[in-house]
């Protein structure tokens, strides 16, 4: 069983507002393997994005705080590095790409210029080579006509040709681990189709693994080994890809797959789940779900179900599926791809 | 039963000013001779990405934009020639439900007043009558009473657009445009949403343009569904002839491109190349001859005639034109 | 109707707390309003709690220094000038709300219907508006006010021109990003006219940020009536008006200081009481601060 390349656990983060503690983020276990793709699900404000900021330490404090929890990365605990090593981290071993391309570029410096920057900051080249660099990422990603592109500014091109520089740009510096945060919700449907693909060849090619955060569960299926669910601050199910949408178990998963319309069928009208997400301000004791869980039942209000593996690297957190006792539960989840 | 819409060859062109005495430097062809019709109860899906004008031809349905050549018919009289009285009544009929929960609703009024005042403001009712209607239109769209006398921010993205569809429906109108309704809300909700909507019809018989750039989403809830690229139609069919047989090479690669949430069936999803062009520069001949995997020399010059290949199935593509010397041939696959 | 009330309202009224509670956190907030609290409540109990009746003439008292029969010692008729500055500040607050509301109403109106409609009428609001911004506001008011007769309420209409086109442009601005939300359009579908879209859409939606400049707006205009009162064309004697007073006790600057130097300080207190409460609540108002 080989150690896991990022393994997050009992992760806490809070965020302390006039309205109150918000509990962003409760007890998140996770793991990603070297060379997997380990996709992050979940609907708005279940925290996705507050866990990918935390793992490189970008939560603004005031007001959010990581309150408990370590993410131990290639052995070492992130959260008590120095700035020093921190900063090595940030960018060359774990690479961030967002949403937006439109604001996560600067608009007053070229392409180029913010590329070689990378990569000058953390390969230590001189000017020359770091084009030569880019030059070289850029055609990975397929941009049409590497060179011009360079001394191009981000307005000048397209949401999809930003992104793919992004990628780039992030890539780069051959980072071990890359987290992406919903890339392509942005984009048009088949510049998200090239996007992806791009992606998935480059990220395949250097051995990188990626940790892929979107609410859209197509995007999910085509490009994820391993999929987490997430619902209001927890990890509710974490399985092989195939093995969550052939074989859904807790019912947050099964309402929301079950609420996809289809492009490959026709329904009269689509299950939905009753009721919304509780504000993590004074979340339900216990289960979150549990007061929209058409299957609860006396624990579920009262005990907050811990994440058990019901079958080889498929874990849930529901009282419907005891499992195993968590201590041996936090060693096997995440060795699916070996064990 | 004829239409309760009828769009005939729209036209609309925004001017883009530049050079030193802000003259007009181009055009931005938002809209290039669209066709289209929406019967009684019929929802009529459109589809597109980015820049392919569907937004528009939903605001040029309802005269929110002035269009530049064309006529909007409803109940056969052209609307697009109304001005202000005589419009005013027309738009008790036609209503749109916009796509962003932010910016649709205003802030600073009371929902009950959000909701009421068209009825207000076209003379339809006053006072206690307002109170009640809108009481019942709340219920109707799935929300309490008691949330008359709330403000938008207190909801959430799907209450706001159940009361931005409470406030186009209160009036009684015969025809909704969706303009991305539930693009912006999460998978759950958006069901909850789309449930709504179908139900809606099934109960008062109206007649929708369901507009998005979701595929699923669309074929969820429309009954035909026309394919837009570039400002132009480029596929319309009834909804399983558009997913079972696909025409057109655009609509092929659209449908290619969307992920299916299903790990065992994967697919290649960059099937097309290039950027979604502007449409400032609009290429010559057919539109999409750039980026056509099967494009001929016709193509770059000559703009293609949308030709029905298949009963209520129509499609803009010179694979499936009359010329074509084994034109025969090719209407079969 | 009050249980109606309350419950349409219930979220203005939790609003205002809340803003109340960031007021009382704010320590420059604070200052300002205890100022212009004191001032309010001097113009307010004037008629009470002065000593003497501020227009009584005593012969026999003329130019006395401050004493304890006369805090702030008598002018040279023998008018006891703590009162006189009490009544003052009923003036001055006066004018200042009367100006506040006439050019507030006006030039919101026109800043709205400017924005709202565009092209041809904004631009010939707005070219009006320049024209009268391109004068400096005391001279302008000045120019008015001689040219309407010397009067207090002429000096408060002259004050009232001068300071439309600050909200004007003001109002213009926000109405210029207010047209573009969606639920500007939704109201335009439902067959709404353009007037019933400015005033119950537009204008709600200005209503914070022409606050705050009515708070700044006070503090000018208190300064620029008492300026008019100096030059004799705003309030005539024997009204106590602040700048009056100067005006008249500049002469006896040197050897009764009491005369000019009790009104003067009035002025500036105020004057700064308003600007920096303003200052704070602008802050406080602020969408991206208050969260």
């Amino acid at each position: 069983m080989a150690e896991p390349l990022l393994s997050i656990r009992n992760l806490s983060v809070q965020f302390f507002t006039y309205q109150g503690v918000v509990r962003a983020l409760e007890g998140i276990d996770l793991m990603i393997q070297r060379g997997e793709i380990l996709g992050l699900v979940g609907e708005t404000g279940c925290g996705k994005s507050v866990l990918a900021r935390s793992i490189l330490r970008l939560v603004p404090d005031p007001p959010g705080k990581i309150t408990q929890g370590e993410i131990r990365f290639k052995g070492e605990d992130i959260l008590r590095v120095n700035g020093k090593r921190l900063r090595e981290i940030r960018g060359n071993e774990i690479s961030m790409i967002f949403q937006e391309p439109m604001s996560s570029l600067n608009p007053v410096f070229t392409i180029g210029n913010q590329m070689a920057e990378v990569v000058i900051l953390h390969q230590r080249v001189k000017r020359d080579r770091a084009r030569a660099i880019c030059l070289e990422m850029l055609s990975q990603v397929k941009m049409p006509d590497p060179d011009r592109v360079l001394s191009k500014y981000p307005h000048e091109l397209s949401g999809g040709m930003k992104q793919r520089a992004m990628i780039a740009m992030e890539l780069s510096c051959r980072p071990a681990l890359l987290i992406a945060d919903e890339p392509t919700t942005a984009l048009d449907v088949t510049v998200q189709g090239q996007v992806l693909t791009i992606l998935d060849d480059l990220v395949r090619r250097i051995g990188a693994s990626v940790l892929f955060i979107s609410h859209d569960l197509g995007v999910i299926a085509q490009l994820c080994d391993r999929v987490s669910v997430m619902y209001a601050g927890r990890v509710v199910e974490t399985a092989p890809v195939e093995a969550l949408f052939a074989r859904p178990r807790h019912p947050y998963t099964v309402g929301l797959l079950q609420a996809i319309p289809s492009m490959h069928e026709e329904r009269d009208s689509l299950m939905t789940i009753p009721g919304v997400v509780p504000r993590l301000i004074d979340p339900p004791p216990g289960c979150r779900f549990a007061p929209r869980c058409a299957k609860r039942f006396e624990p579920c209000d009262r005990v907050v179900p811990p994440l058990s593996e019901v079958e080889t690297g498929h874990a849930v957190a529901c009282h419907l599926y005891p499992g195993a006792p968590e201590d041996a539960t936090r060693k096997s989840v995440g060795a699916g791809e070996d064990g | 039963m004829p239409p309760v819409i009828e769009a005939i060859d729209l036209v609309k062109y925004f001017p883009i000013y530049g050079g030193l005495f802000g003259r007009k430097v181009e055009y931005l062809k938002a809209v290039d001779s669209v066709s289209l019709a929406i019967h009684p109860g019929e929802t009529l899906g459109l589809v597109g990405e980015s820049g392919c004008g569907k937004t528009t031809v939903g605001y040029l349905l309802l005269n929110l934009l002035q269009c530049d050549r064309g006529q909007v018919l409803h109940h056969g009289v052209d609307i697009t020639r109304l001005r202000g009285n005589a419009l005013r009544k027309v738009r008790r009929n036609l209503q749109i439900v916009f796509q962003d929960p932010q910016s649709s609703l205003d802030p600073r009024m009371l929902i009950k007043k959000t909701v009421g005042y068209p009825l207000e403001v076209n003379g339809l009712a006053r006072g206690s009558e307002v109170v009640s209607r809108v009481k019942r239109i709340l219920a109707e769209v799935g929300l309490d009473e008691d949330h008359m006398y709330r403000y938008p921010h207190e909801f959430s993205g799907g209450q706001r657009q159940r009361i931005g569809i409470a406030r186009a429906l209160i009036t009684g109108p015969e025809f909704i445009v969706f303009d991305e309704p539930t693009s912006a809300l999460d998978v759950s909700v958006q069901a909850q949403i789309l449930n709504l909507i179908k139900e809606l019809q099934a109960r008062h018989g109206y007649s929708y343009l369901f507009i998005s750039h979701n595929l699923s989403v669309v074929r969820h809830v429309s009954h035909r569904i026309a394919v837009m690229y570039l400002g132009t139609i480029v596929e319309a069919a009834p909804r399983a002839a558009l997913f079972e047989r696909p025409r057109h090479p655009y609509t092929r690669a659209l449908l290619a491109s969307v992920p299916e949430p299903n790990p065992q069936r994967r697919h290649v999803l960059g099937v097309l190349s290039g950027d979604v062009p502007s449409p400032v520069n609009v290429p010559t001949g057919c539109r999409f001859h750039p980026r056509c995997a099967e494009a001929m020399e016709k193509c770059r010059s000559v703009a293609p005639v949308s030709l029905e290949v298949a009963p209520g199935h129509s499609v803009a593509c010179h694979l499936y034109g009359p010329s074509e010397s084994d034109g025969g041939t090719r209407r079969q696959r | 109707m009050w249980d109606t009330f309350r419950k349409e309202r219930a979220w203005q009224i939790k609003e205002f707390f809340f803003t109340l509670r960031l007021l009382r956190q704010n320590p420059s907030a604070v200052a300002g309003f205890l100022i212009i609290a004191l001032v309010t409540l001097m113009a307010l109990a004037a008629a009470f709690v002065a000593p003497y009746d501020p227009i009584r003439i005593s012969l026999g008292e003329r130019l006395r220094p401050p004493s304890a029969a006369h805090l702030f010692g008598t002018d040279e008729l023998g008018r006891d000038i703590l009162s006189r500055v009490m009544y003052g500040a009923q003036i001055s607050l006066r004018i200042g709300v009367l100006v506040v509301v006439i050019a507030g109403g006006c030039g919101a109106l026109l800043g709205a219907i400017s924005g709202y409609l565009g092209r041809r009428v904004d631009n010939l609001i707005m070219r009006v508006m320049d024209v009268i911004l391109s004068f400096p506001p005391l001279v302008l008011a000045l120019a008015l006010a001689a040219a309407m007769g010397p009067s207090l309420n002429n000096a408060i209409l002259a004050v009232a021109f001068v300071m439309i086109p600050k909200f004007a442009r003001l109002v213009r601005g926000e109405a210029l990003s207010v047209k573009e939300k969606q639920f500007i359009t939704a109201a335009r579908a439902s067959g709404a006219k353009s007037l019933w879209i400015i005033l119950n859409h537009i204008l709600p939606n200005c209503v914070s940020s022409v606050i705050v400049l009515s708070t700044l707006i006070l503090g000018e205009t208190i300064l620029i009536a008492a300026s008019l009162s100096f030059i004799g064309l705003g309030a005539q004697p024997p009204t106590p008006e602040w700048g009056a007073m100067i005006s008249v006790g500049r002469k006896f600057l040197l050897d009764q200081w009491w005369y000019a130097t009790f009104p003067g300080l009035f002025i500036l207190v105020t004057v700064i009481g308003f600007n920096i409460f303003g200052d704070a609540l602008r802050d406080i108002l602020d969408p991206r601060i208050r969260r």
